[in-house]
């Protein structure tokens, strides 16, 4: 219990000295958010793999290491062109370096229509940014069920605040990057907790890259959560690519909220940092209302990533349709779980959910749980998941026609991840990551 | 239809002698003899479970099945030594009984990637996405297909018929030397049948031959084969001319098992 305590203890001693430095301007409604929020943290403590929930994944590694919280961005900044990348476009552009806001490798925050896509630290300062943040920020992501969670609450300062208002269009999608140095300070590896806000109003259109990459292979932690809030009829799309360094570590939310007849489609790509935990939930919670969610981890090495996603269908005629396929090579661990929730009275939902999984070695592992809980009798659920190696008879189909075996096998794997970012609508978007893709199996 | 039944002139294509196979410890084929030359076609009829699948399947070199006893020569070399690729690219082609779909992949990149192995193989130039969907054009035409199956993943959501034609535009585009059809006349209604038919006629040449594993004598009234053979008990009981296939539809296959058993 001690050694638990401690690892605890440890946050809550930075978060003193947060609450007295770095957050002490903040409005009174926000210190009490962050207060509640160490608290929370300190009763939940790190999760353990007893937990149903953690059952696969172990965070040891995190809980045991000494992390120091990232303050101003480090000197000197990373240059343009490691940004250039990492990026779909030349189109607006809000960029993070260890957490915290980098306006000099960003563009103007003030877009036509009054959309406003810039930084939360910012936001907060202003009458308008603060009353959004304050209607919006920590309402959604539920962190008092959550140390993860909590712990970002506790220590949030910054990250993407992007605001869609009602009817407007976003013609090109907006690119946020959150990159992480992987620059020790002198106290050990950093920890940035950064906290986005999307808000998309009634009617709006917009659409959201949300990419992390990793410049060094340096050890740092990333514990990041994204609210996305969909008003009534709008559409969104939110595209996340995760490509941390090599012995990073990822833990993060994405929470959305929909209201009625929006449509939001989510698209995860997974690729790197040691170990990664993403936490999809996803609120269905007006009549009509449509998700898509999508994701693809690719994993070599002693990689781990647990992908956790859970679709609550709160109310009638929604549909929600997910699909997530995993390639794992050497001896790396991808989990999968898939809960759906539909709530009494959800009737008329329409849920799909599939997870194919493809093990490239004989060490590799992979574990998918779906779990249904249906209140509801007029409802289509369906689910299925797939866990094995390379089809023998596709194999066979393949060098049949002249392929060699190797050509034939990398078809195969590849097709794995085509079929996830071939559901993937802007064009952009999906070619770039169809790069990464191929870079990645090559 | 037309045989072009200049039989004995055309070369030795494919010679299988005294071929055994066997598939999860069970004799499958038991002693198949089989001569094919350029130009020719030649149907291999049988009841079901007589060794037709099998035999297509070995030829082609389905990793499951296992050749106890036999040769086969294909233009004077082992094709039993050869790698299924290696066989393809050589101009060995096996229309599936059963085809596989496959996640991902589009028809058009599928068909692409098999052109180019093996005209990487023969030396030749690989051709772009441009070039070949030039070239894929007219034979999307002859199969009555538009593109739009092309940007589909191979096979995936394909109806049997859907399946069994993109099979034959593979065997188009691809041009082997040696062509099986695995049941490719299984579960086709007629148009889907002469559309078949209609493109494996065309494809004969002097330089190539055709081996139809079928159950029915149907799709013979529209490719008129040079031989026909007839499989039960994984031997060849009986070859003769087209007269042969009629002969089985008349009478089906019973007599022909009792004949095999006497001898």
């Amino acid at each position: 219990m001690t050694e638990v305590a401690d690892r605890t203890e440890r946050y809550v001693a930075d978060f003193a000295a947060f609450a007295r430095n770095g957050a002490s301007g903040a409005p009174e409604w926000l210190r009490q958010l962050r207060e509640g929020a160490i608290a929370r943290f300190t009763e939940l403590g790190f999760p353990t793999m007893k937990q149903e929930e953690w059952r696969f994944t172990s965070v040891a590694p995190i809980a045991d290491q000494r992390f120091t919280l990232a303050h101003a961005p480090h000197s000197p900044l990373p240059a343009p062109s490691d940004i250039e990348g990492l990026c779909v476009g030349a189109g607006p552009r809000v960029v993070f370096v260890d957490g915290r806001h980098a306006p000099t490798l960003s563009t103007p925050v003030d877009l036509a229509g009054g959309v406003r896509a810039g930084s939360l630290a910012a936001a907060l300062g202003t009458d308008a940014g603060g009353e959004l943040a304050r209607a919006h920020l920590a309402r959604h992501a539920r962190w008092r069920e959550s140390a993860f969670a909590a712990l970002n609450t506790a220590f949030l300062a910054d990250g993407a605040f992007v605001h869609v208002p009602a009817d407007v269009t976003l013609d090109r999608p907006l690119e946020v990057v959150f990159l992480s140095t992987g620059r020790a300070v002198s106290d050990g590896p950093i920890v940035s907790h950064p906290r986005s806000l999307i808000v998309v109003e009634r009617g709006a259109r917009a659409a959201v890259v949300e990419t992390y990459a990793g410049l060094s292979d340096g050890v740092y932690w990333t514990n990041a959560v994204t609210e996305v809030v969909v008003g009534e009829g709008a559409w969104a799309e939110l595209y996340r690519v995760q490509q941390e360094g090599p012995h990073s570590f990822q833990v993060a939310t994405t929470h959305s909220r929909q209201e009625r007849d929006s449509y939001l489609g989510v698209h995860v790509v997974t690729l790197g940092a040691a170990l990664s935990r993403h936490d999809i939930n996803a609120e269905l919670d007006g009549p009509g209302a449509e998700l898509i969610l999508n994701g693809l981890y690719l994993l070599s090495g002693a990689q781990h990533a647990d992908h956790h996603t859970v679709i609550d269908h709160a109310q009638p005629h929604c549909a929600s349709h997910e699909f997530f396929n995993g390639v794992l090579a050497e001896r790396a661990h991808g989990v999968f779980t898939g809960r759906i929730i539909v709530r009494p009275g959800a009737q008329r939902t329409d849920s799909k959910q599939t997870n194919n999984n493809l093990l490239l070695s004989t060490d590799a592992r992979a574990d998918s749980q779906p779990q249904l809980e249906i209140y509801a009798d007029d409802v289509k659920c369906t689910h299925g998941s797939t866990v094995g190696p390379i089809d023998q008879m596709q194999l066979y189909y393949l060098r049949s026609r002249g392929l060699s075996a190797e050509a034939a096998r990398s078809i195969l794997t590849y097709g794995f991840g085509a079929e996830i970012l071939d559901r993937m609508r802007h064009p952009d978007v999906r070619d770039r990551l169809d790069r990464l893709v191929r870079a990645r199996l090559a | 239809m037309t045989g072009r039944g200049k039989r004995e002139t055309g070369k030795v294509l494919l010679e299988v002698r005294d071929l055994h196979a066997s598939v999860e410890g069970r004799e499958i084929l038991r002693g198949v003899d089989l001569t094919v030359r350029a130009g020719e076609v030649h149907a291999i009829m049988g009841p079901n479970g007589s060794g037709k699948s099998t035999l297509a399947q070995v030829l082609a070199g389905h990793p499951a099945y296992t050749v106890t006893a036999g040769q086969v020569l294909y233009q004077g070399n082992d094709l039993l030594a050869m790698a299924p690729e290696a066989r393809a690219r050589e101009g060995v082609f096996l229309a599936f009984q059963y085809p596989v779909s496959i996640r991902g992949i589009t028809n058009a990149y599928f068909l692409r990637s098999a052109v180019n192995a093996i005209r990487k193989h023969r030396g030749e130039e690989e051709l772009g996405p441009v070039e070949f969907m030039d070239a894929l054009e007219a034979k999307l035409k002859v199969i009555g297909w538009d593109s739009s199956y092309l940007t589909r993943p191979v096979n995936e959501g394909f109806s049997g018929g859907e399946k069994k034609r993109n099979e034959i535009l593979q065997l188009a585009v691809l041009d082997p030397k040696l062509a099986i059809l695995d049941e490719t006349d299984s579960g086709l209604d007629i148009d889907a049948l002469k559309t078949v038919a209609r493109t494996v006629d065309k494809l004969r040449r002097p330089d190539n031959a055709t081996v139809l594993v079928t159950h029915y004598y149907r799709i013979l009234t529209h490719i008129e084969p040079d031989v026909v053979h007839v499989l039960a008990g994984g031997r060849i009981v009986k070859s003769g001319g087209k007269e042969l296939a009629l002969e089985l539809e008349e009478k089906g296959y019973d007599w022909l098992r009792e004949e095999a058993v006497v001898a």
